[in-house]
């Protein structure tokens, strides 16, 4: 009982702050905006740590009521409490609420504060419904409502016309997914009767490997999860998505809607694990988003986009990690992932503040000492993700590579290069912004300044988190007890029944996980000397925009034309279509469907009498006496 | 008793709201059709959820006694009873912005149009069935030719002539099955449920659902029946294109399933995918002009043409789902399109255009207006949680059941319908403020008035659906049972 509760106020809570923040906009006092939009995140995390901590290995069921009821067909609104979502609730809620806090310091003199705090507010509820519902419909409410709450604060600042496209296209692109995850949904109601988890596994369980049906769900499904994931081909949303003040970019588009695909993908493992030609792809996929997002990010000049482009590089290492099923691996970076990207976007955050809103890197430099917190904790989050031990990410990271070495060495060298790029071009990022002298101008460098206290807590906190992050999943090799795979054990039971050969024990020994890890840092560590000879050392800028580059650094710096090509392959023909149908098209229809009707006059004998007046007239006035007849009739009658 | 006091009332009300002189007029017909929503709300909360027909009388008419007066309330009724009431005050509530001429006569128009389209939502006689929908158009034709734009008489006249054409053809076939049931010439039935029972052959089967098909097919429209559509909405006066787009396109859908499913099963079977084509290719078609409007009124024009495509394909699966989405899109379409078509008079008489690319910026000076657009945005684009969500989910999956290809393409709407209608919204509401929209007045009280119920209708209907599809499914059933 005590449990119900405490899931039904999970989501509520931030539902209620969304509502009176929202509803009370310019009227609830400034002061109070702030405690009502973060109280409500912050209970809920004290609430899902009561969840956790009462856990007691059983899976539990919260059902609210019927939703959708059609024939045999049963929606129920329920939730669902097992060790995969009480995960993603510390997560959601625990990072959650340090934004929060620190979107107070950041967005307290935008005009439109309680309205920014409201829509963060909405966008928990929507990602609480995502990783509580317990079946797949109500993670498509959370899945679309999410992707709502990113429109609305990507254009929050709407009078800027392409902000405001950015919004739209996020949108769109994660409806082009959406549409995939729907159609997926559809099948799974076709093949199982029922869109509850645990039926719906269950039943998963008796069908064979490699099964038609299981294959083409998991493929809609993952389709999903490529528009909000960002993988290839749907990702060139996300980098235009940093149109959003930065603690969105922090919270939506780093922590934790952009890993709902691969909570998805973890929370059907049953399904995914009977589908290895599915894996196979998303493997393809997944490798090659992160290779193709750091390159890009190698040249980037503005601070959220380097961050922007390295998310989507780090989301297709959960997916690889996915793809050779260290489903564990997968998670356990998406948490790491979750403190130290949070911890980089908050940094960047802080010192666009202390730059008067300016996010070049060109313009930055020599911050170290205006900005010692946010140095400090920024340095943390470089290390952690670059992948250099003991920080959280080295083990998450190492974890993903070392499943992908087992299944296949091509991956695990491609996904070694992505690491070397990933430490490159995030150290390049750390020193061209902090280190050197400040290349911004005079006025300035005159306000430049340390950001309060209410966004450098936050940071601190994040700082340790990455620190230690990695502790809570270290490897038997290292003597640990792998204590995140413990847990989330039972959540794969089932895989486990139908291919128990792909989680048998590890095969490779001590040694040979020593040598790759010694690899993958020793990688990291030689990138980040390389990225501070060259921007520490021989202080070589990045060009101005107006240089002409080489080809290849030209071909990255702009994305690979992406954009471009979409444009030219879909936006513009579709246009073309609408101005064709419309001027066209509608032109001719009508012809023919008059023109017809035409004929049929002209042939009826009966009609050919009524050419020389008006057949509008006629047919009119034939329906006004027949109409007038009836009633006379049933009055006369009656 | 209660249908006949739900199908007189409007019309005694109309009477009395004609002999009204001056602007006096509106409000009798707004309490009118208020009382009228009462009856209704009665007929919602005392329905008893099984298959029957509630409510009813029978009265004998024409041709001793075998074409009988006749009407009663199902579950599939009682929606469309549901929404007419519910939508006609908030119509009507809608005008009050604007001064029209003879305003006894277009209030009464409107009230008679409401008590057509109840009859034909209620009536059990195929004959009286045939006479409401054919009633229906009268009113709204005048509101049209009479108070419409400047090219109002040559684009109404196409209106009449082409749905006057499409509805002679259901007559011809409505004649024929009369004349099929009971062989003694006394025993003749034009009770609809009679219909159902007729053992009609292949042949016959086919040429009926034609003759059907072209009636309801230029009423809802489906492609490519629908080009009478775009210019009546644009041309006619907004309460009108309401009541069109709102009510009146819904009588085709419900044609669809209350005659055709259970009286040629066989001839949909047959047929079935030639319709859905149609009706896809609709979908699609009118979302990707949609696209492309700059004309508000035209855009959700051929967004609403594009919704009705899914209603229809998904009643032509012949499937629960199918019908059932349909009955609740049907519901949540009325309520999002007329809150649509509010939307874009108020913003085009406050800024003397409909042309999206001369405005921008207006949420600068509305926040209630944004939040309901918002609302009903949301309500179109199908979000979940909302009413359109439901609906498009049930539609979707019927139409994909029957056939994958089918489902996915019809699936684009959800694609495209984001981007029609992200754009309506960017392009009005924000970037940077034009001379047209400098300065725009948020909406008024009794404008709000007009917004909340519609909003809160997006709502319950959107978390709540059972409330509705509990009472229609009894009645769904009943009538897919004639498929075999």
């Amino acid at each position: 009982m005590q449990t119900d509760l405490l899931a039904i106020l999970i989501p509520l809570l931030p539902l209620i702050g969304f509502i009176i923040n929202g509803m009370g906009f310019r009227h609830v006092p400034k002061g109070l905006v702030g405690i009502l939009g973060t109280l409500g995140p912050l209970v809920s995390f004290a609430c899902s740590l009561l969840l956790f901590t009462g856990f007691g290995g059983q899976t539990i069921k919260v059902p609210l009521f019927d939703w959708i009821t059609v024939g045999h067909l049963n929606i129920p609104f329920a939730f669902q409490i097992d060790q995969l979502s009480l995960i993603m609730l510390l997560i959601v809620t625990g990072v959650g609420s340090l934004i929060h806090i620190y979107s107070i310091g950041y967005m307290k003199h935008d005009e439109g504060y309680g309205k920014f705090m409201a829509f963060l507010n909405l966008f928990l509820f929507f990602m609480l419904l995502l990783v509580m519902g317990s079946n797949y419909v109500i993670m498509f409410i959370g899945w679309e409502g999410v992707g709502l709450c990113s429109y609305l604060l990507i254009g929050f600042w709407n009078k800027n016309t392409s902000y405001n496209n950015a919004a739209r296209k996020a949108f769109v692109m994660n409806r082009i997914g959406d549409l995939g995850f729907l159609l997926g949904i559809f099948m799974i109601m076709g093949a199982f009767g029922s869109v509850e988890y645990t039926e719906v596994f269950e039943q998963a369980a008796g069908f064979p490997i490699g099964d038609a049906t299981v294959v083409a769900i998991t493929m809609l499904l993952f389709v999903g999860a490529m528009g909000k994931s960002a993988q290839i081909p749907l990702y060139t949303w996300l980098p235009d998505a940093m149109a959003g003040p930065t603690p969105v970019s922090a919270l939506i588009h780093a922590a934790t809607m952009v890993t709902a695909g691969i909570y998805m993908v973890v929370r059907s493992n049953v399904l995914y694990t009977l589908s290895p030609v599915t894996l196979e792809i998303i493997g393809g996929i997944a490798i090659a988003t992160a290779l193709l997002a750091a390159s890009i990010g190698l040249v980037q000049n503005d601070i959220k986009k380097v961050l922007a482009y390295s998310t989507v590089s780090q989301l297709g290492y959960m997916f690889l990690g996915l793809s050779v099923m260290g489903y564990t691996a997968g998670m356990f970076h998406v948490m790491t992932h979750a403190f130290f990207k949070a911890l980089l976007f908050l940094g960047a955050g802080s010192v666009i503040h202390a730059v008067a809103d300016e996010q070049d890197i060109r313009k930055m430099g020599g911050l170290r000492k205006y900005l010692p917190i946010t140095y400090w904790t920024f340095l943390i989050a470089t290390i952690a993700i670059a992948g250099i031990p003991p920080f959280a990410g080295f083990f998450s990271k190492d974890e993903i590579l070392m499943h992908a070495y087992q299944h296949n060495k091509l991956l695990w060298v491609l996904g070694v290069i992505g690491s070397a790029m990933t430490s490159f071009y995030m150290f390049r990022l750390l020193f061209l912004t902090f280190f050197g002298r400040f290349r911004g101008s005079e006025h300035t460098r005159e306000h430049l300044h340390e950001s309060p206290a209410t966004m450098t807590v936050p940071l601190v906190v994040l700082a340790v988190l990455s620190i230690i992050g990695g502790f809570f999943n270290v490897p038997e090799a290292l003597g640990g007890e792998a204590r995140l795979a413990e847990f989330l054990n039972p959540i794969f039971n089932l895989s486990r029944r139908v291919r128990p050969s792909a989680f048998g024990e590890t095969l490779l020994t001590h040694s040979e996980e020593y040598m790759l890890m010694g690899i993958s840092t020793a990688v990291a560590i030689v990138s980040a000397i390389a990225a501070y000879v060259m921007y520490v050392q021989r202080v070589s800028l990045p060009e101005a925009d107006t240089v002409e580059r080489p080809v290849v650094q030209k071909v990255l710096y702009n994305k690979y034309y992406v954009d471009e090509l979409y444009e030219t392959i879909i936006v513009k023909p579709v246009r073309g279509l609408g101005d064709t149908f419309y001027s066209f098209g509608e032109f001719i229809i009508d012809g023919i469907v008059t023109g017809t009707g035409w004929l049929v006059q002209q042939a009826s004998g009966q009609l050919r009498r009524l050419q020389t007046g008006s057949i509008g007239f006629y047919v009119f006035a034939m329906v006004v006496s027949i109409a007038a007849i009836l009633c006379l009739r049933f009055f006369v009658r009656f | 008793m209660l249908t006949l006091i739900i199908l007189l009332f409007p019309v005694l009300a109309a009477l009395l709201v004609l002999a009204v002189r001056g602007q006096q007029a509106k409000q009798i017909a707004f309490i009118a059709a208020l009382i009228e929503l009462g009856l209704a709300g009665y007929a919602f909360f005392s329905f008893v959820p099984d298959a029957n027909s509630q409510f009813g009388f029978d009265y004998p008419w024409l041709a001793q006694g075998t074409i009988r007066f006749t009407a009663g309330i199902d579950g599939v009724s009682l929606l469309l009873v549901v929404l007419t009431a519910l939508l006609t005050p908030l119509i009507i509530l809608s005008a009050f912005r604007h001064t029209y001429d003879r305003p006894s006569v277009f209030y009464a128009l409107i009230l008679f149009m409401e008590a057509a389209l109840l009859g034909v939502f209620t009536a059990r006689d195929a004959f009286l069935f045939y006479l409401y929908f054919e009633a229906a158009l009268l009113p709204v034709y005048f509101l049209a030719a009479l108070w419409g734009g400047e090219n109002r008489i040559p684009v109404t006249f196409k209106f009449f002539v082409y749905t006057i054409f499409g509805s002679l053809f259901m007559l011809v076939a409505l004649v024929y099955l009369y004349f099929k049931t009971g062989t003694p010439a006394g025993l003749h039935s034009s009770a609809i449920t009679a219909l159902y029972n007729l053992n009609l052959s292949p042949t016959e089967q086919s040429w009926i659902f034609w003759a059907f098909f072209i009636a309801f097919a230029i009423k809802m429209p489906v492609f490519p029946f629908h080009t009478w559509q775009p210019d009546t909405y644009v041309e006619s006066p907004t309460p009108a294109t309401m009541l069109l787009a709102g009510i009146m396109l819904k009588m085709g859908v419900y044609g669809v399933i209350r005659l055709m499913l259970p009286i040629v099963p066989e001839g949909v079977q047959t047929w079935g995918m030639t319709a859905l084509v149609l009706s896809v290719i609709g979908i699609v078609y009118g979302a990707i002009i949609a696209i492309r409007q700059r004309d508000m009124k035209r855009l959700i024009a051929y967004s609403s043409f594009s919704h009705v495509g899914l209603m229809a394909a998904g009643v032509f699966t012949l499937s629960l789902n199918g019908v059932q989405g349909a009955l609740v899109q049907m519901l949540a379409h009325g309520i999002n399109v007329v809150g649509m078509f509010f939307v874009a008079d108020i913003i085009a008489s406050r800024t003397s255009t409909r042309l999206i690319d001369q405005m921008g910026g207006i949420t600068r000076y509305t926040p209630k207006l944004t939040v309901y657009f918002m609302i009903l945005l949301l309500g179109s684009v199908a979000l979940p949680l909302t009413n359109g969500f439901v609906g498009e989910f049930l539609l979707l999956s019927g139409v994909f059941e029957y056939n994958n290809i089918l489902g996915a393409v019809a699936g684009l709407t959800i694609i495209f319908g984001a981007v029609y209608m992200l754009r309506l919204f960017q392009k009005t509401m924000f970037g940077k403020t034009t001379p047209l929209t400098e300065g725009f007045n948020d909406v008024s009280g009794s404008e709000s008035w007009v917004f909340i119920p519609l909003c809160i209708m997006v709502f319950w209907i959107g978390m709540v659906p059972n409330s509705f599809l509990k009472l229609t499914e009894p009645a769904v059933a009943n009538l897919l049972q004639f498929v075999k």
